[in-house]
């Protein structure tokens, strides 16, 4: 069994995650990229009459279907072979992580600030529902995510991709470093 | 039935991303705080095969499993690039996840997160609204 639900070292995973990009455009010349999905879900439940979302989406639903293919992926490896350990990050991420006040490091995410019933604190709505509307809003706006712009555009050495990939870093590092603790004391 | 393939590849990503703990809040924190080489060598390692992937497909002219002529569109510059991923930059680093993660984590049974796959819907679709009002 465990060998069932141990996790993959980066050499296995990464070359994996980069085997995507050629198998989708062998398959039927599609690119690699999952937010784009965000957006059919849009045209397909709430168009309205905005003219970003009256689109023939049915052409694009294979990327809905791909998806949807992570989620049931996701439920088989992650709930019915769910790896019962705790993720192993670097010593000094787990004491800095302390230091903020995330005592409970074990599953994939920090349960204290992930629940329901943190959703009605101002520092779990900020963390998911902002959160969640940045990762969205960001992506689409930014034309694609780590997937279509950092693994999928820069394969194809596309410059708008790498500089959108250095502004995800440049984000991320700031909320990380100068905003999320002080998100934390909320 | 022509889609199956794609459902069968999603699911193989989504068991890569769970196994690769892409997906891990712990672990996108370890990556912005530069404690850990994980998170760049998956990274790095999936653009340098998607990199040769693409050369070889070019190279010899590849054509896809129908027979056609395989083609990727360019993708051009726009204010958005730096907007839009400074953006996304900071709820990455919120929720701990990008678009892909979030699909596979509810799928773990991580059901909070569909609360936030939910608010990535909203912001989507408030950017479309609010599209021509941004600069580009």
């Amino acid at each position: 069994m465990n060998i069932l639900t141990q996790p993959w070292p980066w050499y296995v995973s990464g070359p994996l995650i980069g085997l995507m990009v050629p198998i989708l455009l062998l398959l039927g010349n599609k690119t690699f990229g999952i937010s784009s999905s965000l957006r059919h879900i849009c045209a397909a439940c709430i168009p309205g009459k905005t003219e970003f979302f009256n689109y023939n989406w049915r052409v694009e639903s294979w990327n809905l279907i791909f998806a949807f293919g992570i989620i049931v992926g996701g439920f088989v490896a992650g709930y019915i072979f769910e790896n019962p350990l705790a993720v192993q990050i670097s010593e000094e991420t787990v004491s800095d992580l302390y230091a903020m006040g995330i005592n409970n490091q074990n599953g994939l995410i920090p349960q204290e600030i992930f629940n329901f019933e943190s959703l009605f604190s101002l520092r779990g709505f900020i963390l998911i529902v902002v959160g969640g509307f940045f990762v969205g809003f960001g992506t689409r706006y930014a034309g694609g995510c780590t997937s279509g712009h950092s693994i999928m555009g820069l394969s194809n050495l596309q410059f708008p991709s790498l500089v959108a990939t250095i502004c995800f870093f440049i984000g991320g590092l700031v909320m990380t470093w100068f905003i999320l603790p002080s998100i934390m004391t909320l | 039935m022509s889609k199956i393939k794609f459902l069968i590849l999603g699911f193989i990503f989504g068991v890569i991303l769970i196994k690769a703990e892409v997906i891990s809040w712990f672990r996108i924190q370890e990556m912005f705080r530069f404690q850990s080489f994980h998170m760049y060598g998956i990274i790095g390692s999936a653009v340098v095969i998607g990199m040769i992937s693409i050369w070889l497909i070019k190279k010899y002219k590849v054509k896809t499993i129908a027979g056609e002529e395989i083609k990727i569109a360019s993708k051009e510059f726009n204010k958005g690039n730096v907007i839009g991923g400074l953006i996304f930059g900071l709820g990455w680093a919120m929720t701990g996840a990008c678009p892909g993660p979030l699909y596979a984590l509810v799928g773990s049974g991580l059901l909070i997160v569909l609360v936030a796959l939910l608010s990535a819907v909203i912001g989507t679709w408030v950017y479309g609204i609010l599209k021509n009002k941004l600069p580009h």
